[in-house]
């Protein structure tokens, strides 16, 4: 099997396989699997539908990116989703309670962002580093503590804006807005999707084409291995999680910047997460995460017009569960295939090779 | 091996070492001792009543049988990060059996549901060597969305309410009442001490439930099963080393096959002892709250043992129950509770002449003591975290000292072994 093959075919496999999967589910619940696909692809030219898979796309987008500069190092920094939650919060306070000039008014938004991510994720990179403790369960602890401290932040003792029923972070002054591209009836694109797509192309440039990337991806493959070549593992270890907060912290801000400029109590969450699944769909490949982001979403807008002809719109979260969960079942049987097919080759090259050797041996 | 003559002389408690279960006799006895002091110092009543602990049984429930499926996996070699995902299909399998055909029917729901999930985790991981935190984190997503489908098609017709199912019986509660009428005549004697530890104790006997039962139970028989039998060493060599055991015929793939899916069904019956808790009876979209990540770090603090495992789930429960009955003033008290032990810490370490360990508890002490004093209530949102907190804090002191299973966690493959 070519490259090409062995990365295109999983997640397509994957898809059809959960496609097959809630088809089979949609028929035993009584409904039509075929009218289903239909709406969920008309409905990409109705309304805002196309825009708003793009903005969420881009919210995804980062969230993949944050998680696979970890997966690149074998981290699996589960603390996404703590560190773009309490980064979205801080920085919309941040944003609120400074009065500032238009284009600095939103870079000290972002920045803020990034370092409250940062620090948020330099907890777990020092415990692993220094105490060895792993970073799955510290991630997941902090998670809890980030829930926590939102609250805590949000609510009317410490910087709560209270307005009606809901209760915010101060609003952020117009200065502070990122603008979007108005289409119109269809919706407006967020400024900050072209963010998104800057930080693809950074990472694959950081990850892909740098001396810094080589090492950090080679001491994810073999720490023993890095470190024999002058690569500091724990170094590196601090490096690729506090990269991988940093760009946490700016997953939340898409919605902050565009469209609520406030972090409210009911904030979306399970952001962190999806980027797991992204990531893994994606492989940690800029490309790759690209088209799982925009998949997911796009999954994620089918709900509402599903809902509209009255099937059951949790048919899409399984629908996702099952593609993540089938992806990576799917890439490891094609690895071992092909890695098996490599061996098969190899070992027949290496027998024509030594026939004649053989048979000079014999005489 | 010749020890070199700076070394640090051996301790004379190292010699003759207390066995196992004094030793935990021991450490439940100086938390009640301390527990009481903070009460009685405090005023903080609360920290020892019957209610508290009463609560506190119930709230550690879920955790425990969380843990305990994380403990059977882990065991086997499977890191189980499903146990969340594997809990809401518990709750969700317990709440539909429950409301048709009673609380039995829910339990065995429960761990059937659970158990599914752990099959799923079993198959990708075991089969086909996915890595296992990929895995369970994608059970996790799974089992959310398939829960929620499931309730929209089945609980929404009867309860007018997709995220919620139509309200359950649940077991009918006990109490061992000669037992608690005279602890009850204890507490209400104000004795220090006598009365700390019979509050305690009159809340673990009142209001029992066979779930309660059943967690109480849980925890020796899994010692017993992975610990005392043939079938238990196969078991946990397969999680220490999986070639050697092949290498002597143990069929791997079966072992970590059953314990990944026994896995399933403990954290299932978490999820049905949530469905279950006399307080909220019935299942509620999100209900488990991350407890299964909760059981995993219950377990963890327990050092991968079942008795550390009863002791860290007691302690989230408590701080929890603590939390919710008597709010952030006792969780507060909590604190000057902390300096105690670090103080009792400093001194042992001391005594077997630690002497930086012992300066580092000494100073640890006196910042939670400054915190104790400069703050006057905890905010409930920073109370309900706590069990959290303290377990980072123990990763963080006793990382070195804890001991997963060799082969935690790795690719194990069929007939590859070197």
């Amino acid at each position: 099997m070519s490259r090409l093959q062995t990365t295109l075919l999983p997640p397509l496999l994957a898809v059809l396989f959960a496609a097959l999967l809630c088809s089979i589910a949609l028929l035993i619940s009584g409904d039509n699997p075929g009218a289903a696909l239909a709406v969920m692809v008309t409905q990409l030219g109705a309304g805002t539908t196309a825009v708003d898979v793009i903005n969420t796309g881009a919210v995804y987008y980062i969230a993949g990116l944050a998680v696979a500069v970890g997966f690149k190092m074998k981290l699996f920094n589960i603390g996404v989703e703590g560190q773009f939650r309490i980064a979205a919060c801080v920085a919309a306070i941040v944003g609120g309670l400074l009065p500032l000039p238009p284009v600095l008014h939103v870079i000290v938004i972002l920045l803020t962002g990034m370092l409250v991510g940062m620090l948020w994720a330099l907890v777990p990179a020092l415990l692993r580093a220094y105490r060895g403790v792993s970073e799955v369960i510290s991630t997941i602890m902090l998670n809890a503590v980030a829930t926590g401290v939102i609250a805590w932040l949000i609510s009317p003792a410490a910087f709560g804006f209270v307005q009606g029923n809901n209760i915010s972070t101060p609003p952020i002054a117009p200065t502070g807005h990122f603008p979007g591209i108005d289409l119109g009836p269809s919706g407006t694109i967020f400024g900050m999707v072209f963010v998104a797509a800057l930080l693809g192309v950074g990472y694959w440039f950081l990850l892909g084409r740098t001396r810094f990337g080589f090492e950090l991806t080679a001491s994810g493959e073999s720490p023993t291995a890095a470190t024999a070549g002058g690569v500091e593992a724990r170094r590196m270890v601090l490096i690729a999680m506090l990269m991988s907060g940093a760009v946490a912290g700016l997953i939340g801000l898409p919605e902050v910047l565009g469209r609520e400029h406030a972090y409210t109590l009911v904030a979306p969450q399970g952001y962190g997460f999806t980027g797991i699944a992204i990531a893994l769909l994606g492989r940690n490949h800029p490309a790759g995460i690209a088209v799982g982001a925009l998949l997911w979403a796009f999954l994620d807008k089918s709900a509402l017009a599903l809902d509209n002809i009255g099937v059951p719109r949790e048919i899409v979260l399984i629908m996702q569960g099952v593609i993540v969960l089938s992806v990576v079942v799917a890439y490891e049987i094609v690895r071992r295939y092909a890695m098996a097919a490599e061996q098969r080759r190899v070992a027949a090259e290496l027998r024509a090779q030594q026939q004649p050797v053989a048979e000079g041996a014999a005489t | 091996m010749t020890a070199p003559a700076t070394s640090r002389p051996v301790p004379a408690a190292r010699a003759r070492r207390l066995p196992g279960w004094a030793t935990s006799m021991l450490v439940v006895l100086v938390g009640l001792v301390v527990l009481s002091i903070t009460a009685t110092l405090t005023g903080q009543l609360q920290l020892t009543s019957a209610g508290t602990a009463q609560a506190a049984v119930q709230l550690l429930l879920p955790i425990l049988f969380a843990g305990l499926g994380g403990l059977w996996a882990e065991r086997a070699g499977v890191i189980n990060l499903g146990l969340e995902g594997m809990m809401i299909l518990g709750t969700w399998g317990a709440a539909w059996a429950g409301y048709q055909w009673g609380p039995w029917a829910a339990l065995a729901a429960g761990a059937v549901f659970g158990a599914l999930g752990g099959l799923l985790h079993a198959v990708a991981t075991v089969t086909f060597g996915v890595n296992h935190i990929v895995s369970g984190v994608a059970i996790t997503l799974l089992g959310a969305g398939v829960t929620k489908y499931l309730s929209t098609l089945l609980f929404l017709p009867v309860s007018a309410n997709p995220r919620q199912s139509p309200p359950l019986r649940g077991f009918d509660s006990f109490s061992i009442t000669p037992l608690t009428d005279v602890l009850d005549a204890l507490v209400r004697a104000n004795l220090v001490f006598v009365t700390d530890v019979a509050g305690i104790l009159q809340g673990l006997l009142t209001g029992l439930t066979p779930t309660v039962l059943l967690g109480a139970l849980a925890v020796p028989v899994t010692y017993l099963l992975l610990w005392r039998t043939a079938f238990g060493l196969r078991l946990r060599s397969c999680g220490e080393n999986p070639v050697a055991a092949e290498s002597l015929g143990v069929s791997v793939y079966t072992y970590k096959y059953i314990a990944v899916i026994v896995s399933g069904g403990l954290a299932g019956l978490g999820g049905a002892a949530l469905v279950l808790n006399p307080g909220q009876l019935g299942y509620l979209e999100g209900q488990t709250g991350g407890r299964g990540y909760i059981g995993l770090a219950a377990m963890i603090f327990g050092n991968w043992r079942p008795g550390g495992l009863l002791a860290g789930s007691a302690l989230f429960g408590y701080v929890d129950a603590l939390q919710l009955r008597a709010g952030g003033d006792a969780v507060h008290a909590l604190l000057y509770a902390g300096t105690i032990l670090a103080v009792l810490v400093a001194v042992l370490w001391f005594a077997q002449r630690y002497w930086l360990a012992a300066v580092w508890a000494l100073v640890a002490g006196l910042v939670v003591y400054l915190v104790y004093f400069f703050v006057d209530t905890i905010p409930s949102q920073f109370a309900a975290f706590a069990p959290q907190i303290v377990t980072l804090l123990v990763l963080a002191v006793a990382s070195q000292r804890l001991r997963p299973p060799a082969a935690d966690g790795l690719e194990y493959r069929r007939g590859e072994g070197d």
